[in-house]
């Protein structure tokens, strides 16, 4: 057995943040800003009391994990797609750092966004 | 009751074959037999010269494992009728090497289980007079799980991971470390972590999960690993920002 310790708990910590946090808030996010509220089954809040929210620095910082984290969940899953899906091990590093790449890119244009 | 099922069974003989071939035999389709009963019967009655492996006949050994219409099964554990009306197709567990037939040689799992330390390691043991090591049905309970493995192999055969990345340490073996890191008389976790916290140990794994899905024992291989794997990121993440800390 090579004795190279992996990087990959950094990346899997990111991973298992954001599968958790997505698993149970991107859905309720997508219900009710997405579908219940402009199809008017719930009065949801306005467009404008939810920027107000979003001034707040705790619910910016809340907003950036969630979108950053989840995309990370993503770019990890991908990579194994990659991986083993479609057989394209031995594009390791090229892989690697398009997925996770991606993922933070997707995280600056978010921070740029939200602040 | 003259019914009888086809098992297309999967031969491969070196000396004669380079390639393994199928060969159907009719065996009885009996309601109290399993597949196993059926491959003695062709043993027994209709050809001798078929090699495959088992012993205890009630899931305890692990020796029967096979693929069996593409998945891998205990032969012992498989009713003949659930395949009505066949064929049946048996071939080795893949993702080994064939021996001979049914025969499949399992060196690398032997040779992974022993780098993982599948025993009860303690830093000092104490003396005999001492008395034995105590343990409540608690803690007991927190390994019993995964110590109920048999090494029949199945979720190697299942893992796609393994087939794809034959260097894996594979879940039968990290969950056998579990096993013994959840042990309350074991002091062992620190080497084994530093053994399988490698990208060919843990951090191989995808979480198909279909390991666990074969399990004939329910050890849940898949859970043990995710399990391993937040003690190896812990574990890192404390060697990152704790470096002073052993």
């Amino acid at each position: 057995m090579s004795a190279k310790k992996s990087n990959d708990p950094f990346f899997w910590t990111l991973f298992g943040a954001g599968g958790a946090l997505s698993a149970m808030l991107i859905p309720a996010f997508l219900f009710l800003f997405g579908i219940a509220t402009p199809l008017g089954w719930v009065e949801g809040p306005a467009y404008e009391s939810v920027k107000m929210v979003l001034l707040h620095p705790l619910a910016r910082i809340v907003a950036f994990f969630l979108v950053s984290l989840s995309l990370f969940h993503g770019a990890h899953r991908f990579r194994f797609t990659l991986y083993d899906g479609l057989q394209l091990k031995h594009l390791f590093q090229l892989i690697a750092v398009i997925c996770y790449g991606g993922a933070l890119a997707g995280s600056i244009v978010t921070g740029y966004i939200l602040w | 009751m003259a019914s009888t099922i086809t098992i297309e069974v999967s031969r491969y003989r070196p000396e004669e074959e380079s390639e393994p071939v199928f060969q159907s035999y009719e065996v009885p389709l009996r309601s109290d037999w399993v597949i196993l009963d059926g491959l003695n019967y062709i043993k027994n009655e209709l050809d001798g010269s078929l090699s495959f492996r088992w012993s205890c006949r009630m899931g305890v050994c692990g020796s029967c494992g096979m693929m069996i219409n593409g998945e891998p099964v205990l032969t012992c554990a498989a009713f003949l009728e659930s395949y009505a009306p066949g064929p049946i197709r048996i071939e080795p567990l893949q993702h080994f090497p064939v021996v001979r037939d049914l025969v499949t040689d399992m060196e690398d799992f032997m040779g992974k289980l022993t780098t993982v330390k599948p025993w009860v390691v303690r830093e000092e043991e104490k003396p005999v007079e001492e008395g034995e090591y105590k343990q409540t049905p608690e803690q007991l309970a927190d390994f019993k799980r995964y110590s109920m493995c048999i090494n029949c192999m199945l979720c190697y055969s299942a893992c796609p991971v393994y087939g794809l990345e034959p260097e894996f340490t594979g879940p039968a073996a990290i969950a056998l470390a579990q096993r013994y890191n959840l042990d309350s008389r074991d002091e062992g976790n620190d080497d084994r972590m530093e053994i399988l916290s490698h990208d060919e140990g843990i951090w191989s794994c995808t979480l198909v999960g279909e390991c666990s899905e074969v399990c004939p024992k329910d050890v849940d291989p898949a859970g043990a690993i995710q399990r391993y794997k937040l003690a190896g990121a812990t574990s890192w993440w404390k060697s990152i920002l704790l470096p002073w800390q052993k």
